[in-house]
């Protein structure tokens, strides 16, 4: 028995996957202890500062309201400047939530338990921000029910042709399953904070949220019925949403939008930036709240792998372009991609390139993808490259079919307040969660211990061996 | 004063290993108004229990179709019926540009149904229930295991009931009353 484990491979490393064999109560402890504590310096220094940064979309907001779309940097022909950029980027970011707490849930990933909470929350939080863009992008905003099925008295109907109104539907339903996903998962988690609250008003707030759940295993068949039917709804949701939002681009007719790799190659990208941004969250809170052992190396090194994959997935999509480019013969095409890379906007291409081909090469060795810091400063160029891509994307239309119409495109003051602005309500709402919230599911990680398996001898086996024991007794008893 | 009604026993148990046995006991001896509570769903313990399996997959399919046949109807009334507009020298009827908004409504009412068909199932909220007034039933949610049984079981005797759950290892057994 002289053989070295490596404790965090995935195939012979059977650790458990909550380290340090803690007991249901300090699970319970190590989660809800954060929350009840009040003087986190690091909370409010974090909070304000992103309070102060909300204030600035607010007034960025307020300004295009009263002046209109002109105060931003769009012109003819680029019509559509930063706010589809950044819609497409928040909505891609939310991705990575609903895969870590649907896709995953579905192939039985157990450690996604310690994450998923975390996840969904940065998923509803990023969906609030992108759906902010095409909501005070259209210029009339009074009128921006007009993208709504409302019966109205001039009896005018939207486009049910166009993918922009498809758009309307995907993300509107993606915010409100997402919402009603997370909210399930923490029913448990709001009647544990319940029933640990000291104070009057803390109890009866958390006990409003909990709806009276009492753990009962009655009341507990149905309720994972229905999260797993929920994790099986999401799944294809999440591939549709992203898809349809490629649709923006690839049903129009401009050279480098045209294309039918766009579904999945937004797919892809999303899922590339949403993990880095689960890491980029991740690694400063689990730090701050003592979470190490609940969120581990394990957890931090299957993200990092996943982002290897599909930033190579993403890097072929890149290929694949300037290849079909190539192949189609197309002048307008051929052309629209010789001048994304060496054209007026060159440079972020090759942003994009380097932070989203290169970047997530470093993670085929072994020794980065465990170093926390180098995860951390990767996952921020992740970040900064998908953002860029969004940015390239749209850039196709400076220079589109007709060279007497190109023009360059720059943005203005109110374009980049408007951004940061929008990173100003992420983080607000994630300082809140922070504070409010169980930031990790107490009731699922508790699932996972390997005293939770009813057969097992109380902490004999590990987690991963608890599971594979009963999976086991299900095939024999059915 | 009104004599307060017994409302059940409620029997404490330590760990996932000790109640499961004693649920498939409390099962055997044929109780049906009873109940456990746990931290998170035990593996294996509705069936521990003798429980049925969940009726939310029917809701969840009902809404899916719904919301579907809705959201087609919607596309075709208004783009053929009500506000046919050419548009790109487009048929009206477009049924293929239909299928992502049929998509989304049917996704959409399906997670309506499968949250709101568990509420009710398990009848949430209900923020009034005598267990609540045990000081120790709020454990639940955090290490402890619990096993209801609740006096209006034909089954009920209160002396031999409780010696039951003592012996199939509950480490306390407390008389819950009605509100």
């Amino acid at each position: 028995m002289a053989m070295v484990k490596d404790a965090l491979d995935p195939v012979h490393g059977r650790a458990p996957l909550i380290l340090g064999n803690p007991s249901y109560k300090d699970i319970t402890e190590a989660v809800a202890r954060p929350i009840e504590l009040s003087n986190y310096r690091g909370w409010w220094v974090g909070f304000l500062v992103s309070a102060s940064l909300l204030g600035v979309l607010l007034v960025s907001i307020g300004y295009l309201f009263w002046e209109g779309t002109g105060i931003w940097g769009v012109n003819n022909p680029v019509g559509w400047g930063w706010a589809i950029v950044n819609f497409v980027f928040w909505v891609g970011i939310g991705h990575a939530g609903t895969l870590i707490s649907a896709v995953l849930f579905l192939f039985r990933q157990r450690w996604r338990t310690s994450i998923n909470r975390f996840a969904e929350a940065m998923t509803i939080f990023a969906v609030i921000c992108a759906l902010i863009f095409p909501g005070i992008h259209v210029g009339r905003v009074w009128v921006v029910y007009y993208m709504f099925p409302v019966p109205n008295q001039m009896d005018m109907w939207p486009n049910f042709m166009s993918p922009l109104l498809w758009d309307v539907f995907a993300v509107s339903t993606y915010f409100t399953v997402s919402l009603l996903f997370w909210y399930v998962g923490l029913i448990p988690d709001f009647a544990t904070m319940r029933d640990r609250s000291v104070s009057k008003v803390r109890k009866l707030v958390y006990a409003i949220f909990a709806l009276g759940w009492r753990g009962s295993m009655r009341a507990w068949v149905n309720y994972e019925r229905a999260y797993a039917l929920l994790a099986a709804i999401a799944t294809p949701l999440v591939l549709s949403v992203h898809s349809v939002v490629s649709f923006d681009f690839a049903v129009s007719f401009l050279p480098g939008w045209h294309t039918t790799i766009f579904p999945p190659y937004f797919v892809a990208g999303a899922i590339f930036s949403g993990f880095a941004m689960v890491l980029t969250l991740a690694i400063p809170a689990r730090k701050i709240f003592k979470l190490e052992h609940i969120i581990n190396e394990k957890h931090l090194e299957n993200m990092a792998k996943v982002i290897l994959l599909t930033g190579s997935l993403v890097g072929y999509a890149y290929a694949m372009e300037f290849f079909v480019a190539w192949y189609s013969g197309n002048p307008y095409e051929q052309f629209t991609f010789i001048n994304r890379a060496t054209g007026s906007f060159g440079w972020a291409y090759w942003i994009m390139v380097t932070c989203n081909v290169i970047t997530p090469q470093f993670f085929w060795f072994k020794k980065l993808r465990r170093n926390v810091t180098v995860l951390f400063i990767l996952s921020i160029f992740v970040n900064i490259g998908m953002w860029f891509e969004r940015f390239v994307i749209t850039m196709s239309l400076s220079a589109d079919n007709l060279p007497s119409s190109w023009d360059y495109f720059k943005p203005t003051f109110w374009d980049i307040s408007t951004l940061v602005g929008s990173f100003g309500l992420f983080f607000t709402l994630f300082f809140l969660f922070l504070r409010w919230i169980p930031m990790v599911a107490i009731s699922e990680v508790k699932g996972v211990l390997p005293q939770a398996n009813p057969h097992s001898h109380h902490g004999s086996v590990s987690g991963e061996d608890a599971y594979v024991d009963s999976a086991k007794e299900v095939l024999a008893h059915g | 004063m009104a004599e307060k009604k017994v409302f059940g026993l409620l029997a404490e148990f330590d760990s996932a290993q000790s109640i499961y046995p004693a649920c498939e006991a409390v099962r055997d001896e044929g109780f049906k108004h009873w109940d456990a509570h746990v931290p998170f769903p035990v593996h294996g313990l509705d069936r521990a229990m003798g429980l049925g399996p969940s009726k939310v997959p029917w809701i969840v399919l009902g809404m899916g179709l719904l919301g579907a046949t809705l959201g087609f109807t919607l596309e075709w009334w208004t783009m053929v019926v009500e506000y046919p507009t050419p548009i790109a020298g487009k048929p009206f009827f477009s049924w293929p540009a239909f299928v992502p908004v049929t998509f989304e409504l049917g996704v959409l009412f399906a997670s309506l149904g499968a949250v709101f068909g568990m509420f009710g199932i398990n009848r949430m909220p209900t923020f009034h229930h005598p267990l609540f007034s045990s000081e120790r039933f709020g454990a639940f949610s955090d290490d402890k295991f619990f096993i209801s049984i609740e006096a209006r079981d034909p089954l009920f005797d209160e002396r031999k009931t409780k010696k039951l759950l003592k012996k199939l290892g509950a480490t306390h057994i407390e008389e819950v009353m009605e509100e």
